[in-house]
């Protein structure tokens, strides 16, 4: 019998998700021992030809991490669509923008006058900037246009299942990996559509070890501006720490590290939106019943945009700035 | 056709519901531009209620609940005042105006105040206009000859 085929894409990513795959170290032995792995352009000198010749459905699995932000990723999302029987979003980017969302707070010619034109590292005296199509003697090039808006992969294709995390955790992905090989050698069933793999229902304060009382504050404060109490509740020392209105299944290896949570795992099960999750639970703790002095608190959370939607502007209810 | 201003408003069943109530009994007249939604309480309201609200097609967002001191559960609508400004300063980090979310205090007995509030908040809202969403929905981009040339050999 032919080995199940599987596929690794990047879009608008880091690379740190193809790196956290590579990280399962001698497991991945058995990924390549199990499956035929078709298209990898990390790891593999694939070309989206080869992709494109491939029978439809004919790839078993993909694992797609990265955002949607252009042409190319969109064309590549919907080619991988075509041709694979389980496409999963995987990481933060493709599940709910990651990163990359972060340039929804901004319009993309903002974003092109601030690389190309205006940071202060920049020296562009003919303030050249990126064109889609460019005439050189041997004929035209092309690159793929730039979105407006940043997408998540779920917004743009249809995907069956979701794995959280930036990246994820490489001990999550053994056994989501462990799973689909028992499911594909045993002929088991498949989770329903839209299942979140390699993470829990719960919140990330479920998986810390910090102790918690109840929390009472009066100001919120930057991690540097005071020395952190290593085994108290990061948010009950005035850290704005998204575990509340983050997924579990990392291990809550940054708070265990003295990191306030930065949500990367995404939305726990039954939220639809991570920054009002993360404002409803700040709101509950800061100890204040008048208006002004509440007021003068909310004005100490550092970026609370940035903050609370680190992660996950793309998949917000209100998906991107106005302006 | 004039515009006219869609405003959500989330009534706490024990002081602004009856209120509303009683605005209705007396036979006051107001604007019918407030769609109401009774909650337990005002301290129910959570941010994400107000954000989807939004996304979804209102124009404004009224939150109404009871006198501070007076809660039925003794300290919501203490944690509704301390939520309300947060989603405003977020709404506002979303480029929407922050006028189009408001918190009123009305108590059971003053229909009155809440006919008075929902007149001022309706007009406050015809004068900022429709909130419109850009780019709200994904449209797939239209399918230029370029897109087809990435990664042809």
């Amino acid at each position: 019998m032919a080995k199940p085929k599987l596929a690794v894409y990047w879009a608008a990513s880091c690379g740190g998700c193809d790196i956290a795959i590579l990280d399962i170290e001698a497991r991945i032995l058995d990924v390549a021992e199990f499956f035929d792995i078709i298209f990898w352009p990390v790891a593999f000198d694939f070309k989206y030809d080869d992709v494109r010749r491939m029978a439809d459905k004919s790839i078993t699995l993909t694992l797609f991490n990265g955002a949607i932000r252009n042409d190319e990723n969109y064309e590549i999302a919907k080619l991988l669509r075509q041709k694979s029987v389980i496409m999963c979003a995987f990481g933060s980017c493709a599940a709910e923008g990651g990163i990359p969302a972060l340039a929804n707070l901004f319009d993309k010619d903002a974003i092109i006058d601030y690389a190309f034109n205006k940071a202060p590292s920049v020296d562009n005296a003919n303030h050249t900037v990126p064109a889609t199509r460019y005439q050189v003697p041997e004929g035209t090039i092309t690159i793929p246009s730039m979105w407006n808006t940043v997408r998540s992969l779920g917004q743009t294709v249809d995907i069956d299942y979701i794995i959280p995390g930036c990246p994820p955790q490489s001990d999550q992905i053994i056994s989501v990996v462990e799973a689909v090989i028992d499911i594909i050698a045993n002929g088991k069933p498949l989770p329903p559509k839209g299942t979140v793999l390699g993470a829990t229902d719960k919140s990330c304060c479920d998986e810390c070890k910090r102790q918690r009382n109840i929390k009472k504050i009066k100001n919120f404060i930057r991690p540097f501006e005071k020395v952190l109490d290593p085994d108290l509740c990061l948010l009950e020392q005035g850290v704005v720490c998204l575990g509340p209105a983050t997924r579990a299944g990392c291990g809550a290896k940054c708070v265990s590290a003295g990191v306030a949570c930065r949500g990367c795992y995404g939305l726990p099960a039954n939220i639809r939106d991570q920054g009002a999750k993360m404002a409803s639970a700040l709101a509950s703790v800061i100890d204040s019943t008048d208006p002004d002095e509440i007021n003068s608190i909310i004005e100490t959370i550092p970026d609370p945009i940035g903050t609370f939607y680190r992660f996950s502007l793309a998949e917000s209810s209100l998906r991107r700035v106005q302006r | 056709m004039s515009f006219e201003p869609r405003i959500i408003g989330f009534l706490c069943n024990w002081c602004s519901y009856t209120g509303a109530d009683l605005a209705g009994t007396a036979r006051m007249k107001y604007p019918p531009n407030v769609m109401s939604i009774r909650v337990m309480c005002s301290g129910r309201v959570d941010p994400s209620f107000i954000l989807d609200a939004f996304s979804k097609g209102a124009d404004g967002v009224l939150v109404c609940g009871c006198h501070p001191g007076d809660c039925h559960y003794v300290e919501g609508n203490y944690k509704c005042m301390r939520r309300i400004p947060l989603t405003r300063k977020l709404i506002e980090s979303f480029g929407i105006e922050k006028e189009r979310l408001r918190l009123e205090w009305v108590s059971a007995s003053e229909g009155g105040r809440f006919q008075e509030v929902i007149k001022e908040f309706t007009e406050q809202i015809r004068a900022l206009g429709p909130l419109q969403l850009k780019e709200w929905k994904f449209e797939p981009p239209v399918e230029s000859e370029h897109m087809f040339e990435v990664g042809r050999a």
